[in-house]
């Protein structure tokens, strides 16, 4: 009766460039592969002499991280100064009860910096969006996680990871295991993997870490391993918080790691050449064995490398569409 | 004061009348239906053609932010919403500040409304001190200081064995108690419903579960004590599908819904719209279906407007942070037409669920036209369109999803008590 708003409305210029990144959802595969080419071109930088372009020379990148995460930050960082920005980084505490008072104050104080972009990390679903919303014109906004719903820049090193080693998506089968209902990686990857078009997404978990309805967003649910794992060409595991233990969510993190744990055995029903990848930071013996992790099919640290990669391609993409949609308003105010 | 009300259509279900007629008041009364009573001069004429003339609308849930956050709104500001609303009579919340648990405070709240004068203000009374659902407030007394019904809003109760003393003192003196059926446990956190959307999006979901529960432990301890019993903004069609099955078994419990609970689903809350957080929270087409449907065959008799003002702070925060509620007093009525429109039901039927059914549920002589009944009025045109904006809404609470759009329906008159308390 009323039409819903479309997530695209507001993360693409007029013309389909990108100018914020807050979700994978919906994005056109073509953008998605041209975020994975550029990304690729950026991989091999890391191992060069000089490691910099400068694509975001003079403009200030402001990673604003209301939820802490000295990985996730680390990377955004390295990013940004490959691509020659200057960079300022807050930590901001969320504890105050009026939130939402404090996140739009910040946000003001930041634009009176002349910050260009926004990378935002968040504890509630829908932050990056919000403050999409707020910002003014003329600053870029990157989600680098919010609350359960999104980490789209995570999802992409993934899919840069699985396409530098596996090629083509079309025929493969991925699982995804482990605490679904709280993971906002899980999501990302979902709506990535379908766009770029792989052969069957599975989901592996039990049903107290399912959300409602998850086979809608396109993918097989299983709450076991052997049936799960098999024939499947890459297995993404997930991140399990110890506080899951305590609201009747799981018994033990003993009895997980029994069920879906990722060790040798588990491994052997998937197919022989898959690969094994994880977000980080891992908690061996609990998602997965030691052997695994450090094995020869895991792609832990590619994914890291890959992770600037991404993170410096999105970035810049979202730059050069917020400049194009500068210039195009410009334009349009002169004429008038 | 004497006034004509001339040529509208006059409709009123209570009596069954629908017809193009004049109408007069006399003393703050309806004195004549038709012809004019002898020696009848109309001091003030409202000319009503191609207008509807109905009793003034009855709204069963207002949250009034006045005594305690009159940033949200006042009752000065809210009453005048109502009557640019053309409803004529607003039953309150008990959460204001401090909580309507003393006869003070639910005097202050009918004494300030009746200095306003804009709107009737019935306060419900907390059905437990505090709403903390531990201890009874004193409902006897809080029936003599005017609340006309006992509620603990979502609020939980301690145990079973204290909402069934609760519905046990009520019955006892025959008092109305109004529930709004939420399971805290099952709710917990949550801002949404609780399916593909709530997944997409990553937030918090409140399962259907979480009202169902609630309203099937209501209706097994209302039948147990008695009690007269009235479920609030029902969101889900299972608990329609369970109150019409207990009033076949003959139990008295009546129903309402939010208007826009019969609108919306929960596809609306993509893009994290705040507008479209609200408590009990929009649900499923499947839902919302039901919830139709329940309106049609009379297990819900009334529409709602479910209004909670607030202040533009309230509303700007990611999705869940924000406070739930939309302002709803100006819209109740042109969304309601909405069901007319796409032939859901009759107009004389939407009126009827606006008026005389929810002054039924209250046990309350109003909602009627009838000769020597209290001159409350609404005229409106039916087709006059107007656009929502921050502007043309009377509320401190600009919070509404249909800010921008237009709507068909617009108040013309209200009359209280005989008085033209609004006309545009």
């Amino acid at each position: 009766m009323f039409e819903a708003n479309d997530p695209n409305s507001i993360q693409l210029t007029a013309d389909g460039q990108l100018r914020h990144f807050l979700t994978t959802e919906g994005l056109p595969r073509e953008l998605l592969i041209e975020i994975l080419d550029t990304a690729d071109s950026f991989v091999d930088m890391g191992e060069q002499q000089v490691k910099k372009v400068p694509l975001l020379r003079g403009k200030t990148v402001a990673n604003l991280f209301f939820e802490n995460s000295t990985r996730t930050l680390s990377t955004f960082e390295l990013a940004a100064k490959r691509l020659s920005a200057d960079v300022l980084n807050l930590n901001i505490n969320t504890s105050s009860t009026k939130k939402g008072e404090t996140l739009k104050d910040t946000l003001m104080t930041l634009q009176a910096m002349h910050s260009d972009m926004f990378v935002v990390r968040h504890a509630d679903s829908g932050a990056a969006h919000f403050i999409a919303q707020h910002v003014t014109p003329n600053v870029a906004v990157i989600n680098a996680g919010d609350g359960r719903h999104a980490h789209p820049t995570q999802a992409m090193l993934d899919m840069l990871t699985i396409r530098r080693h596996k090629g083509e998506f079309a025929p493969l089968k991925v699982a995804i295991v482990g605490d679904i209902l709280h993971s906002r990686v899980a999501r990302s990857q979902i709506h990535a993997l379908r766009t770029l078009g792989v052969h069957e997404i599975r989901v592996i978990a039990p049903k107290t870490l399912l959300p409602r309805h998850i086979e809608a967003l396109g993918v097989k649910v299983y709450t076991e391993m052997a049936s799960g794992l098999r024939d499947v060409d890459v297995i993404m595991m997930l991140r399990l918080q110890k506080e899951r233990m305590q609201s009747a969510l799981l018994p033990s993190e003993a009895e997980f790691y029994k069920l879906y744990g990722l060790n040798r055995d588990k491994l052997a029903y998937a197919k022989p050449d898959a690969v094994v990848m994880h977000p980080g930071p891992i908690n061996r013996g609990v998602e997965i064995e030691s052997e695994v992790a450090d094995g020869p099919r895991s792609l832990i640290l590619d994914q890291v490398t890959n992770g600037i990669a991404v993170r410096m391609a999105v970035m810049s993409k979202a730059m050069s569409g917020q400049l194009s949609q500068r210039a195009a308003t410009d334009n349009a105010s002169r004429e008038a | 004061m004497n006034i004509l009300i001339s040529g509208g259509r006059v409709i009123d279900p209570a009596q069954s009348l629908d017809q193009i007629t004049d109408l007069y008041i006399s003393q703050g009364e309806i004195c004549a239906i038709g012809a004019a009573p002898e020696g009848f001069h109309a001091d003030e004429v409202i000319n009503a053609d191609g207008q509807i003339v109905c009793p003034g609308l009855i709204d069963l849930c207002t949250t009034l932010r006045e005594p305690g956050q009159t940033r949200k709104g006042t009752i000065a500001s809210e009453t005048a919403a109502a009557a640019a609303g053309g409803i004529t009579t607003l039953v309150v919340t008990p959460d204001t500040s401090p909580i309507v648990e003393t006869a003070a405070v639910a005097e202050l709240i009918q004494d300030r409304a009746a200095d306003i004068g804009f709107a009737r203000v019935l306060p419900m009374g907390a059905l437990t001190q505090g709403l903390q659902g531990e201890q009874l407030a004193p409902l006897h007394g809080l029936a003599s200081s005017g609340c006309i019904a006992f509620t603990n809003l979502r609020r939980p109760f301690g145990n079973s064995q204290i909402l069934l003393r609760c519905l046990e003192y009520a019955a006892t003196h025959d008092l109305l108690v109004v529930f709004q059926a939420q399971d805290e446990a099952l709710a917990a956190n949550g801002c949404m419903h609780d399916d593909t959307t709530s997944t997409r999006l990553g937030l918090n979901g409140i399962p259907e579960a979480a009202e169902t529960i609630e309203v099937s432990r209501c209706l097994l301890l209302v039948e147990q004590t008695g009690v007269r019993a009235h479920f609030g903004q029902l969101s889900c069609e299972r608990s329609v599908r369970m109150i019409e099955a207990a009033r076949e078994r003959g139990l008295q419990v009546s129903a309402d819904v939010a208007i826009q609970n019969l609108l919306l689903t929960d596809e609306s809350v993509n893009g994290f719209n705040s507008a479209y957080h609200v408590q009990p929270p929009l649900r499923s087409q499947l839902d919302r279906a039901g919830l139709r449907q329940g309106l049609v065959t009379g297990t819900i008799s009334a529409i709602c407007s479910d209004h909670q003002p607030h202040d533009p702070i309230a509303k700007q925060a990611p999705f869940a942070a924000t406070e739930p509620g939309m302002s709803g007093l100006e819209t109740l009525l042109p969304l309601s037409l909405q069901l007319v429109e796409q032939q859901l039901l009759e107009l004389p039927q939407l009126i009827e669920s606006l008026t005389i059914a929810p002054a039924l549920i209250l046990g309350l002589d109003a909602g009627t036209l009838e000769v020597g009944s209290q001159a409350d009025i609404c005229v409106f045109d039916p087709a006059a369109e107007w656009t929502v904006s921050e502007e043309s809404l009377r509320s401190a609470g600009k919070n509404t999803p249909f800010l921008g759009q237009t709507l068909k329906g617009q108040v013309k008159a209200t009359l209280m008590d005989g008085r033209i308390v609004f006309r545009r």
